[in-house]
């Protein structure tokens, strides 16, 4: 009996080639998209983490002034002195690292690039999870004399050297020239978009002397051990500041601490919540294809409902017409649902390569997908044919 | 079963669509016996519930009260798939409006009812091919419903019927929506398979010259049965 059935229900989907192709579309685009959707979603959101890992783990970033935006004043930046204390008097700091930073451009014979030049020391490169590649970082002497030396990004010898080695080369920043000591690995973009490899790393006292001009530091990068607690060292932190600020007990804090766990959480909440819109989005298409479903199978009801009357005055049993009803719609759904899977797999990888994402498989959203549309698909594909499978065959017949 | 028991008897049927102050009475108690081989017509004006006793008989529908017996077996008590067992192993319908499935081809058509009885692919082609060429249809085997003129799809709908080899064949105005000349090809076709073949035909029909055929005449008035004689087949 199985084996007939069988027989019957892919006769009855090949005589209905329209019927049976629009069904499958509804089910693969409710499939496609959701998986799609989900999948660039995870991915971002990993992206997302793989970046912010990259900007150096248990950071936390002290800037002066209290918020952003207009209205705030202006705050006194740091010196070299806050550094120091810093250092000295917080034990569980593992580098500590003055930063200022200022806009140039860099040349190199014809090549010129626009860039940033941050000035800061050897726990620079400890603090921000920075490797090189090729050549050192500074040594005592020049970060004490300010020699004019650099540790270039990625980006920034790509655009002055091409594809050749820059160390022990010279690039003219402003008026002077500056040996080109060490090259740093790539770490590609940031969480925020920008790219972290644009960079040129001088020591802290040839910054201040030749380009900044003042004593001041604009960031101090505190890189806390592993087993720390960012919590205890940022109550310190705060203490240690308005100590030395000589902030009042009422005043509040003219400096932020930031951490990187703070700037992970905040993004991966943004992340978080776009997978969540992407994928309500994406469970509409798939409400959308199902509602297609619907309306094909019932259109096709007084068609189908005399069929079942033909099928059940030459003898069918109600059972034996339901069972084919219910394999075309297995059959159909499952096929769209394989289709549609593909087509999302397909999509997935072409999309996260050019929104420059990570693809990570998710089985699950993959499963309940398919299983969603395959329902839809066999609910409508069935239930209308077992209302008809129930009449007397002689009221199926003359079904208007 | 014995010899002197009819094929089929009808006593006291009803059947009675709707409810209440609205009811209304198709038949209104029929008693009617049909011997094996016979050839039936019956006749009626409209509304006079001879497609109703069809679908009666035809086990298509169910009648509100009264017996219903098929060889000795009583119908009324039947369960639906019984019934449905009944019109696969028994039953051949004629409709007037063909009740073929569209888009698919004449033989598939023809094998539909074996495939409901389980015959093997093989013996099951060959069995519809021979109903197809029986109804002079051979050489139109892969043509769809829709590619088939009137005559020609009432032809592959006797071949549906006969295919099982029934016992009966149950043709409700098979010719209404046939020209003269198609009209008369099919009623030769049914009453050769009435002759030759043995099989118990009942037709309802409103045309006297297809009545002709038969060798009994019954005729309905207001869901009852008005007149019952036999006549002389046409030559």
């Amino acid at each position: 009996m199985l084996w007939n059935t069988l027989l019957l229900a892919m006769r009855a989907i090949r005589r209905n080639l329209m019927r049976s192709f629009l069904t499958i579309l509804g089910v693969v685009i409710g499939v496609a998209a959701v998986i799609t959707m989900v999948t660039l979603g995870n991915g971002a959101t990993r992206s997302v983490s793989a970046q912010i890992a990259s900007m150096g783990s248990n950071l936390l970033m002290v800037r002066p002034g209290q918020r952003f935006g207009p209205g705030s004043e202006a705050a006194p930046n740091f010196k070299l002195a806050d550094v120091e204390a810093v250092r000295s008097q917080i034990g569980a700091a593992v580098a500590v690292a003055p930063v200022v930073s200022s806009a140039v451009t860099a040349v190199n014979q014809s090549r010129n690039w626009s860039t940033v030049v941050t000035g800061s020391s050897n726990d620079y490169f400890s603090a921000g999870n920075w490797e090189l590649t090729a050549g050192r970082s500074f040594s005592e002497s020049e970060e004490r004399a300010g020699k004019a030396v650099c540790v270039i990004g990625n980006t920034v010898r790509d655009k002055l050297f091409g594809q050749q080695s820059a160390v022990g080369a010279e690039i003219r920043i402003k008026q002077f020239a500056c040996e080109v000591i060490g090259q740093l690995k790539s770490k590609g973009q940031s969480a925020m978009g920008s790219d972290q490899d644009d960079i040129v790393v001088m020591p802290l006292r040839t910054v201040q002397r030749r380009l900044s001009g003042s004593q001041d530091v604009n960031m101090i990068m505190v890189s806390a051990g592993s087993g720390a607690s960012i919590d205890s060292i940022k109550a310190e932190l705060e203490r240690l500041l308005r100590e030395r600020r000589k902030i009042g007990d009422n005043e509040e804090d003219n400096f932020r601490v930031m951490d990187t766990r703070q700037i992970a959480e905040t993004l991966t909440g943004t992340t978080r919540i776009l997978t969540m819109l992407l994928g309500a989005v994406a469970a509409v298409s798939l409400l959308v294809g199902g509602i297609g479903i619907m309306n094909i199978m019932l259109v096709s009801v007084t068609e189908r409902t005399r069929e079942i009357g033909i099928r059940l005055a030459i003898g069918a049993l109600e059972r034996e017409v339901l069972l084919q009803f219910l394999i075309e719609a297995v059959v159909l759904s499952s096929l769209g649902g394989v289709i549609g899977i593909a087509l999302a797999a397909a999509a997935s990888v072409v999309l996260s390569g050019v929104m420059n994402i990570a693809y990570v498989f998710d089985p699950s959203i993959n499963l309940i997908s398919f299983l969603f549309s395959a329902a839809i698909g066999v609910v409508f594909g069935y239930f209308p044919a077992r209302r008809a499978a129930q009449l007397d065959p002689i009221e199926a017949l003359r079904h208007e | 079963m014995t010899a002197a028991s009819p094929l089929i008897r009808l006593a006291g049927i009803t059947r009675t669509y709707g409810a209440g102050a609205a009811a209304f009475q198709a038949l209104n108690g029929i008693d009617l016996e049909i011997d094996e081989g016979e050839f039936v017509a019956v006749m009626g004006p409209s509304g006079s519930g001879k497609s109703t006793v069809m679908n009666i008989l035809g086990c298509l529908d169910s009648p509100t009260a009264g017996s219903y017996t098929f060889q000795g077996a009583h119908v009324e008590s039947m369960t639906r798939d019984q019934r449905a067992l009944l019109r696969r192993h028994f039953l051949g319908f004629v409709f007037q409006g063909f009740n073929l499935l569209s888009r698919t081809t004449a033989l598939e058509n023809v094998e539909l009812p074996l495939i409901y009885r389980g015959e093997p692919a093989t013996s099951r082609h060959a069995a519809a091919r021979a109903a197809l060429q029986q109804v002079g249809l051979a050489g139109w085997e892969d043509h769809a419903p829709n590619e088939l003129s009137g005559g020609q799809q009432q032809r592959v709908a006797i071949a549906r019927a006969i295919v099982t080899d029934p016992k009966v064949l149950l043709a409700d105005e098979p010719t209404g929506n046939l020209d003269t000349h198609n009209s008369c090809e099919i009623m030769e076709l049914i009453s050769g398979l009435n002759r030759d073949r043995g099989i118990t035909v009942l037709m309802v029909t409103h045309e006297p010259d297809m009545a002709a055929y038969a060798r009994r005449v019954v005729r309905f008035k207001d869901g009852r049965v008005d007149s019952d004689h036999r006549q002389e087949e046409r030559a």
